[in-house]
């Protein structure tokens, strides 16, 4: 049975601290700038503030995982390679990259940090995962949300690093790493700088019949009744109108969270040394419940007891979940 | 001298289809590269894969010089034995889309595709590194970042291609979005993204023009024009530009460019002709302004 | 980024002179409260960075006024405005009052409030957010800190807020 580590989101070092202290064996985070994907207004650590967090994770026997996973831009690669050199400084457990030329960096100036791949690499299959294992000495991968168990089972026995996927969260459609969308209608880049359907470009409007529309830089991304929840105009969780669906529809997904905690115990037993907990912009409740239910449930398993679920359903956004690809292909 | 290239038709145009456009190509288009092969979705590839050597033999015999892209997602069993088979192919030159692609093909020769996120002059000197001779910069990268890469690039003695014409692709998933337009999966699609060979719109809610649907992939709504841009992209090292097939004459797109990089032609007047030849669809060059991607920036004057 | 203009809430009788009575009371204890959190937790400027010029109305709107919050640390702006005297804001959070409370806590999930619409927030959703992640930042219950300025009386205050926002809650959803 692998030590199936849960891999806990801190967005702020309260938020880190929180995870920490509800059971997380492993938190993520990143610097305020462009070098990792969750580059949103306000959130993210200074130098100065992961330092402290590193040392109050260490103290609880937690690892520290820092996110350097976006592409710098050619002529602006000195900062993420400034952002290696400080969380190595720092004392970082390992490095959560994407790009080949980062990752290229890093294992040879700090060979002695583990380097972990990012969704954002996009390495779904063994073949591409071998490819960052041989050449950057890669020794965990996280895998894209969209791996059936049984690939996962057959992936293990291919590739020499470990595994790790996400358990829960935001559902991330698009392969990670390929998308521009959001550089499309804003200007601002997913890859280049970590933002994604970005804040400053949101505005809810109300129409006079208590109508919703949430507009990403003046597209309606979407439009909510007076009594329907409203959602945030992620470009990818909207809806549109096609010739042959002029009602408008989910044309890429629509807004569930993931939610796998029915399947963890297969999970484990397919080999799955880690599982990932979205959610670096949600708040310390979020991260504290959702935290403490998993560290209940991962450890109810391996005790062999049964894990109770419930108290993870109410957390979720639009409180809709989905199991995802994980269980059949029917998802594609 | 700058090279015009023709990128890997994105579509799921018939093979007939496909015969017909190669054939013009030879014999009437002045691009001096092609680019061949099944990017998208890999239940497509039987359809043309047949026609692959006489294409390339055609193509040949007129002149261009042929090289055969990978596809952009590789999972599923038969993606990955696609991606070995092209990587072990001697001849003609390949574009790798897929990490799974270079861990095939090892230190021999082969082309980056824009798919392979080689965004900076780090990650391209480590391709170079490892025997790529020519790199396809991503869409959306702003024209500091294009010279800077294309500095780079040129100093190791690799071709640097940017897309100058077509819809730039804006996002790849494993989810097929035709198929689920018509409430089915990638594995039952029926082919349904053949309706489509200029991409199934997508509108906003208040009927805005937004986003193109092909297959996996999702792309923008405008064509990329940097007809304009083509003088300042030369003169920061850009080696080869990429026309990406769409529906319009590409024979008579790619004259207007060549016209162009010829002297022969006013950047206004080609310009013009070339809005008329997309008949309707908007012209964008947001991305190489640093700007939204759908936004047209207007050039003061004509480098 | 543009402020969307909404329409004002309905004005009750006698609210224009039960505001402004409110707001003079309430305006001493507020600038306390602003100066003592802005000593105690300095980062939460940092992170709210050039939305400290932001000009912010938080309306609970079961009390007579709302709030006016401009976090900039040069000179800080914290008080009681009846909504008619109310300045333009760049960005307005509206909710019921111990909602708001349990947000600002982190207590409550921010998003899920949002979602299920009981939570309001119009004008520059970039200043929210920012707000948002800024105050999120606290360890421990803004909250009980505040109303521990006040002694025994602002605790005992608090937890009968409280009590009585559960109870309202357990009522509202009850089937």
């Amino acid at each position: 049975m692998s030590l199936a580590e849960l891999i806990c989101p801190a967005g702020t070092p309260a938020a880190l601290r929180t995870a920490v202290d509800a059971g997380a064996d492993a938190v993520y985070c990143g610097f305020q700038d462009a070098t990792n994907a969750r580059n949103f207004p306000g959130l993210n650590f200074t130098p100065e503030e992961l330092q402290d967090a590193v040392v109050y994770a260490h103290m609880r026997g937690a690892k520290v995982l820092l996110a350097l996973n976006t592409y710098p831009p050619a002529g602006r690669v000195d900062l993420w390679r400034e952002a290696a050199d400080a969380g190595a400084r720092i004392g970082v457990d390992a490095f959560i990259v994407a790009d080949m030329g980062v990752a290229d960096y890093i294992a040879r100036t700090h060979p002695q940090v583990r380097l972990h791949l990012s969704v954002q690499a996009a390495a779904s299959s063994p073949e591409a995962i071998r490819y960052y294992c041989d050449h950057f000495g890669v020794k965990r991968v996280v895998l894209p949300r969209i791996l059936t168990i049984a690939e996962i089972r057959e992936l293990r026995k291919e590739i020499p690093c470990e595994i790790e996927t996400f358990i829960f969260g935001n559902h991330g459609l698009m392969v990670e790493g390929r998308c521009s969308l959001t550089n499309y209608l804003t200007g601002q880049s997913t890859n280049m700088d970590g933002v994604c359907s970005p804040a400053s470009d949101v505005e809810y409007v109300r129409g006079a019949d208590g109508s919703l529309s949430s507009q990403l830089a003046g597209f309606t991304i979407d439009r909510f009744g007076a009594e329907e929840k409203a959602g945030y105009p992620t470009i990818c969780k909207g809806r549109y109108a096609a010739p042959h669906r002029p009602e408008g529809y989910y044309a890429f997904e629509e807004p569930v969270s993931l939610n796998l905690s029915r399947l963890l115990p297969e999970l484990i037993e397919a080999g799955v040394h880690a599982f990932k907990i979205e959610g670096r912009q949600r708040s310390k409740s979020y991260v504290r419940g959702v935290v403490r239910a998993f560290r209940a449930a991962v450890d109810d398993i391996r005790a062999g007891r049964e894990a109770n679920m419930a108290d993870l359903i109410a957390l979720t956004e639009g409180q809709k979940q989905t199991q995802g690809a994980f269980e059949t292909k029917k998802w594609r | 001298m700058t090279k015009l290239t023709l990128g890997p038709i994105a579509y799921h145009w018939s093979a007939e289809t496909r015969r017909d456009f190669y054939a013009r190509i030879a014999d009437e288009a002045p691009v001096d590269e092609v680019y061949l092969g099944e990017v998208i979705c890999s239940k497509r590839t039987p359809f043309h894969e047949p026609d692959l050597p006489a294409t390339i033999e055609r193509l040949e015999r007129a002149g261009k010089t042929v090289i055969v892209s990978s596809l952009a997602e590789v999972m599923l069993k038969r993606e990955r034995k696609a991606t070995a088979d092209l990587a072990a192919m001697e001849r003609p030159e390949i574009e790798v889309n897929n990490a799974a692609g270079l861990f095939e093909r090892g230190a021999h020769p082969h082309r980056i595709g824009p798919f392979m996120n080689a965004y900076n002059e780090a990650t391209i000197d480590w391709m170079a590194g490892q025997g790529a001779t020519h790199v396809c910069l991503p869409p959306e990268m702003p024209a500091e970042a294009i010279a800077a890469a294309a500095e780079a690039a040129g100093k190791l003695g690799l071709g640097v291609e940017v897309q100058v014409f077509g819809r730039a692709s804006l996002a790849v998933s494993a989810r097929c979005y035709h198929a689920r337009s018509h409430g089915r999966t990638k594995d039952n699609c029926q082919f349904v993204c053949e309706a489509d060979p200029d991409g199934m719109p997508l509108s906003t809610r208040d009927d805005t023009p937004i986003l193109r649907v092909n297959g996996i992939q999702t792309q923008s709504e405008s064509y990329v024009d940097l007809l304009p841009e083509t003088g300042r992209l030369i003169a920061d090292g850009v080696t080869h530009l990429r026309l990406m097939p769409q529906a319009a004459d590409m024979v008579a797109v790619a004259s207007v460019f060549r016209q162009v990089l010829d002297g022969a032609l006013e950047v206004a007047e080609a310009d013009a002709r070339l809005a008329a030849l997309c008949e309707g669809t908007g012209l964008a060059n947001g991305f190489y302004h640093g700007t939204a991607g759908y936004r047209r920036i207007a050039m003061a004057a004509p480098a | 980024m543009q402020v969307t203009h909404d329409r004002a809430p309905a004005r009750r009788p006698g609210e224009p002179l039960v505001a402004r009575l409110a707001c003079l009371a309430a305006q001493p204890v507020l600038a306390r409260v602003v100066r003592r959190i802005a000593e105690r937790h300095p980062s939460l400027f940092a992170r709210l960075g050039p939305h400290q010029a932001t000009d912010f109305l938080i309306d609970p709107v079961e009390l007579p006024f709302a709030l006016h919050l401009r976090p900039d640390p040069e000179a800080l702006v914290f008080r009681a405005v009846p909504r008619d005297a109310a300045p333009r804001p760049g960005a307005t959070i509206r909710g019921r009052f111990m909602l708001l409370l349990e947000l600002i806590d982190a207590e409550e999930d921010g998003d899920a409030a949002f979602f299920s619409r009981d939570l309001e927030v119009t004008g520059d959703t970039e200043a929210v957010v920012r707000l948002r992640n800024a105050l999120d930042d606290m360890d421990g219950s803004l909250a009980e800190e505040t109303a521990a300025m006040f002694g025994p009386p602002g605790r005992a205050i608090l937890a009968k807020l409280r009590r009585g926002y559960l109870t309202e809650t357990e009522r509202q959803e009850a089937p």
